[in-house]
């Protein structure tokens, strides 16, 4: 049975599955309910500074994109941190901490970019004897307009201003969250280990506008015929924020720095991707306010059984596994060949690999054969791009095969070599360097 | 179990009130809007689409369900409309799992095919709730064109002629237009007087006056409508019906009739409780007439009800969706038996005795073995035939008109569509194709091109 505790820098938890702080986490009930679903553990919803908490719209917060049969696939918001009062807040973490020794419980905090107020809350959330701390230091709507959130994430220099208050007046782990809303995300994260910090987690949510009211004209969620941008999470998320970590996992500056994985993990699948980019955990938001707590069971056995069929023991044999596959393009082999191949038992003759190359591609696959409706790739044409493979609603029906060296390609009529070749020393790139002294 | 259902022989009122309600009821409940968008989903909006091309009418099928599933009903039900003005009925009566959703890649891939005929059903219900109408007439040409038949070869054509600025008289035998869909169709398919409703959603687009209890051969001959149109469509459909060919057919027994003359009745009826039927039913065919005619006496509360064809299960013309659905209905259905004679007992009928049938090299033949089912009703549905007088004049191939590849007759100026010709298959769809094709035919001749 594979062993899938987690540690993540010193803060234990049964499995590597933590809640995100969001309204899951904004109360003792909810994280309570949590706790008994099975979750490892959870970063609190984001408190506040002392004083009159913030308020909320009170009409629609929440927007969404979905797919077929309704299956929601991006979520958008424009919630604050918590509505709620920080002493009670602090109150609850203090007796679910107690309640559940062995689950992780971290706070989020975003107070004033002023070194008083984070001196003022530290303590406080300190004697609650949680775990951590993360800095929301992402919200993108709202708390941003008042310098907080996404408008400290944005500048380097405030995030690592801040991480070091935060390691000079707590003995806490920080954990240093992200916003997804920058050109660089490296630039964030360097300065948030410059400053001192324990491990960074990313991403927070992307500034979106989900859609318009066409009988309104107004964007949605409307309040009131107005709207606002919202922060945009959920599966569509995922790929931005893989890349994301990936970035950071092979950076040279913050190689190492652990990373909580976040954005749009829905099952244990989604979670392992995000761990062999080198994510030490995860954490969940959207996935669980559209299913409820139970999918953690899903994550925890889909994750275990996987790793007893591949024979990985623990989290570590997974971690970063992938962080040495990301390259830069110009590293691809541009000798690696690949011809699209159509099973013709499993081809249902929908025709759209046909249309798809034919309209928008290379003209590579045949709508009939010897008079009959038949769909296959003609090598001759084929470019290997995987667009026909994309499109085919038939798993597995379209495969990429690989050209071995000594066959031929029928494309450009050249036998595949042995080598590897990428663009650094390509001869159509003016800036190639010479593999052989030039002659 | 209601007691009317002991009666004996033939008699009304075997079920309780709302048995009646229950049975005459949808066969196929309606698609509310999430389960239409969810089937449309389902869709690869296939290249070349082999769905478009099983359908006679060849509607653009991936486009319309993309639309419905884009929350555009209306443009669905215009991309329906646009080739098959009776799609709203197609969509009710169409053996679809022997046409569009046959050739649907989803069926060969995993034998579920996307519900074509219930989406269409959707798109065509929105758009003639709101009685949207997407199509003008084109200025008026000032040639008229005789219609003979209102029924959907008859409309097809009528509503293409319109369209192109024509004005229609559509002459009809009966007191209703419509055709099998008004006195054929079983009444579970088409309930609520959707093909009257039809009819009108059909005709507002103007330029079409529809004549009724006009006949082919009784009131109009077929050189008069020459003489006074400048073009002549007939749509007459099937009017006769073939005999049995058995002892005692013509001795006039009380309990022997023609399945079509029992279900336009049914359809005709307002109080079903009224309508009498059999306590033991036999009808004798082996197409969609016979599992109608079988499925109704039982659901008019009929005890006992089985169908006797000819030839084995492969031959029915009936699809095996109808077949399933005259089982599931508690019909029984035997083959290779064929009719030998009518039993009556005082000018009733008793029974019917029947000869075992096989294929002998090829051919059907008796096999000397008999069988008698006791009965009080049979119904002959064993296909029907043109009536003579209709087709004065005109070639006949197979018993049927013989028309071109563009619905042309044997006579200038006369076209021909739907069952009444030779290349009908019984099928409304292909009615509609034809009708609709042989009105372009028509307008390319009136405007001299
Ligand atoms: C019981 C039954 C059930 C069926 N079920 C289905 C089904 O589920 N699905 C399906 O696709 N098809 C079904 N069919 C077949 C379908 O109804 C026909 O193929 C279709 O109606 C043919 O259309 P039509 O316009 O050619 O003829 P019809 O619908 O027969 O219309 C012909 C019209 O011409 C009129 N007419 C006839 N003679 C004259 C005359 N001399 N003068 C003036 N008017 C005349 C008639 O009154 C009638 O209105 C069924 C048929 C029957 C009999
Ligand atoms: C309604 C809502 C409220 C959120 N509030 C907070 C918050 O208070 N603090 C915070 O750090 N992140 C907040 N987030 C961001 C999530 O913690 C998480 O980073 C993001 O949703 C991506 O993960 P997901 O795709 O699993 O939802 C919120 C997200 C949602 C949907
Ligand atoms: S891989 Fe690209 S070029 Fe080759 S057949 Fe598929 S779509 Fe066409
Ligand atoms: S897309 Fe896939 S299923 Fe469709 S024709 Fe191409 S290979 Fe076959
Ligand atoms: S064949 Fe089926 S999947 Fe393809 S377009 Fe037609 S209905 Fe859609």
């Amino acid at each position: 049975m594979a062993d899938i505790r987690n540690n993540f820098v010193g803060i234990k938890s049964p499995n590597p599955f933590w809640l995100a702080s969001a309204p899951p986490t904004d109360k003792a009930y909810n994280v309570e309910r949590a706790f008994r679903a099975g979750w490892g553990g959870v970063v609190w919803k984001t408190l506040g500074e002392e004083g009159p908490p913030v308020v909320n719209v009170n009409g629609p917060r929440y927007g969404a994109i979905w797919g077929a049969d309704r299956r929601l696939l991006g979520f958008n918001n424009i919630e604050l941190i918590t509505d709620r009062d920080l002493q009670k807040n602090l109150q609850e973490i203090k007796q679910v901490k107690k309640n559940w020794p062995d689950r992780a419980v971290v706070v989020s905090i975003m107070v004033p970019c002023e070194e008083d107020a984070w001196k003022a809350i530290l303590p406080l959330v300190e004697e609650t004897e949680a775990d951590g701390i993360e800095l929301n230091f992402g919200c993108p709507h709202g708390m941003s307009e008042r310098g907080m959130g996404a408008a400290v994430g944005q500048v380097p220099e405030y995030v690592e201003m801040v991480v070091r208050w935060c390691k000079q007046y707590s003995r806490m782990p920080v954990i240093t969250k992200l916003t997804p809303n920058v050109t660089d995300v490296r630039r964030p994260a360097r300065a948030a280990k410059n400053g001192g910090t324990d491990a960074v987690s990313l991403i927070n949510t992307i500034n979106s506008i989900t859609g318009v009211d066409l009988d309104n004209f107004a964007p949605m969620p409307t309040i009131d015929g107005k709207g606002t941008h919202g922060g945009y999470c959920g599966p569509a998320a995922k790929p931005i924020a893989l890349h994301m970590v990936a970035e950071i996992a092979r950076d040279s500056e913050t190689y190492g720095l652990p990373i909580s994985g976040i954005g749009g993990i829905t099952t244990w699948r989604d979670a392992a991707e995000f761990m062999a980019l080198g994510a030490g955990n995860v954490q969940v938001c959207t996935a669980a306010m559209v299913y409820g707590f139970k999918i953690v069971e899903e994550m925890i056995s889909g994750l275990s059984n996987w790793m007893d069929e591949k024979g990985h023991r623990t989290l570590d044999d997974i971690t970063g596994r992938a962080v040495r596959n990301v390259t830069d393009w110009q590293y691809l082999n541009l000798k690696y060949l690949t011809k699209a191949r159509i099973d013709q038992e499993k081809c249902s003759s929908c025709g759209r690999c046909h249309i798809a190359c034919e309209d928008t591609s290379h003209q590579a696959i045949m709508k009939e054969k010897d008079g009959k409706r038949h769909f296959e790739v003609m090598d001759d044409e084929c470019v290997g791009c995987n667009l026909c493979v994309n499109v085919c609603p038939v798993e597995d029906c379209i495969t990429m095969i690989a050209l071995e060296p000594g066959m031929l390609d029928e494309r450009t009529r050249k036998v595949v070599g042995p080598t590897y070749a990428n663009w650094t020393t390509h001869p159509n790139n003016p800036m190639r360097k010479s593999v052989e002294p030039a002659e | 179990m209601s007691g009317g259902m002991l009666k004996q022989g033939i008699a009304p009122g075997r079920l309780d009130a709302g048995q009646y309600a229950r049975n005459f009821s949808d066969l196929h409940p309606a698609l509310d809007k999430h389960e239409a968008h969810v089937e449309a989903d389902r869709c690869y909006f296939c290249f070349d689409a082999p769905c478009m091309n099983a359908c006679p009418t060849s509607i653009d099928i991936p486009m319309f369900i993309r639309e419905i599933s884009t929350d555009n009903p209306l443009g669905a039900a215009e991309t329906i409309f646009e080739q098959n003005i009776l799609g709203g009925m197609c969509a009710r009566v169409c053996p679809t799992e022997q046409l569009c959703e046959d050739a649907c890649v989803r069926m060969e891939a995993e034998g579920k095919p996307v519900k074509i005929g219930l989406l269409q059903r959707y798109a065509t219900d929105i758009a003639m709730a709101e009685d949207a109408q997407f199509f003008t007439r084109a200025p008026e040409t000032g040639k008229t064109v005789a219609v003979v038949g209102a029924g959907p070869a008859g409309l097809a054509a009528a509503h293409r002629l319109a369209m192109h600025g024509h004005s229609v008289v559509v002459y009809d035998a009966r007191p209703k237009a419509g055709g099998l869909n008004e006195y054929g169709i079983a009444s579970y398919k088409t309930p609520n007087g959707f093909a009257q409703a039809e009819v009108d959603y059909i005709t507002s687009i103007g330029g079409i006056e529809i004549i009724l209890g006009q006949e082919l051969g009784r009131d109009l001959t077929l050189d008069r409508l020459v003489e006074t149109h400048d073009a002549v469509f007939l749509g007459v459909g099937l009017g006769g019906v073939n005999a049995l060919r058995a002892e005692g057919e013509d001795d006039g027994a009380d309990g022997l009739h023609d399945a079509v003359d029992f279900i336009a009745e049914l359809r005709q009826s307002t109080d079903l409780s009224g309508l009498p039927v059999g306590r033991r039913v036999v009808v004798i065919g082996g197409g969609m007439t016979a599992i109608d005619a079988a499925v109704q006496s039982k659901l008019l509360g009929a005890e006992d009800v089985t169908i006797c064809y000819r030839r084995g299960q492969e031959h029915m013309n009936a699809s095996s969706f109808e077949q399933d659905l005259a089982a599931s209905k508690g019909v029984s259905i035997r083959h290779w038996l064929q009719p030998k004679r009518v039993l009556s007992v005082n000018g009733k009928v008793a029974g019917i005795e029947l000869e075992y049938t096989e294929l002998r090299d090829g051919r059907l033949v008796g096999m000397g073995h008999l069988l008698t089912l006791p009965a009080d009703q049979v119904f002959k549905a064993i296909g029907q035939t043109l009536e003579d007088e209709t087709a004065a004049g005109l070639t006949l191939s197979g018993g049927r008109i013989e028309t071109d590849a563009e619905g042309r007759t044997s006579r200038a100026g006369v076209w021909a569509g739907g069952d009444c010709v030779a290349a009908g298959d019984d099928l409304t769809v292909t009615a509609v194709a034809q009708g609709r094709d042989a009105a372009e035919s028509i307008n390319r001749y009136l405007s001299g091109n």
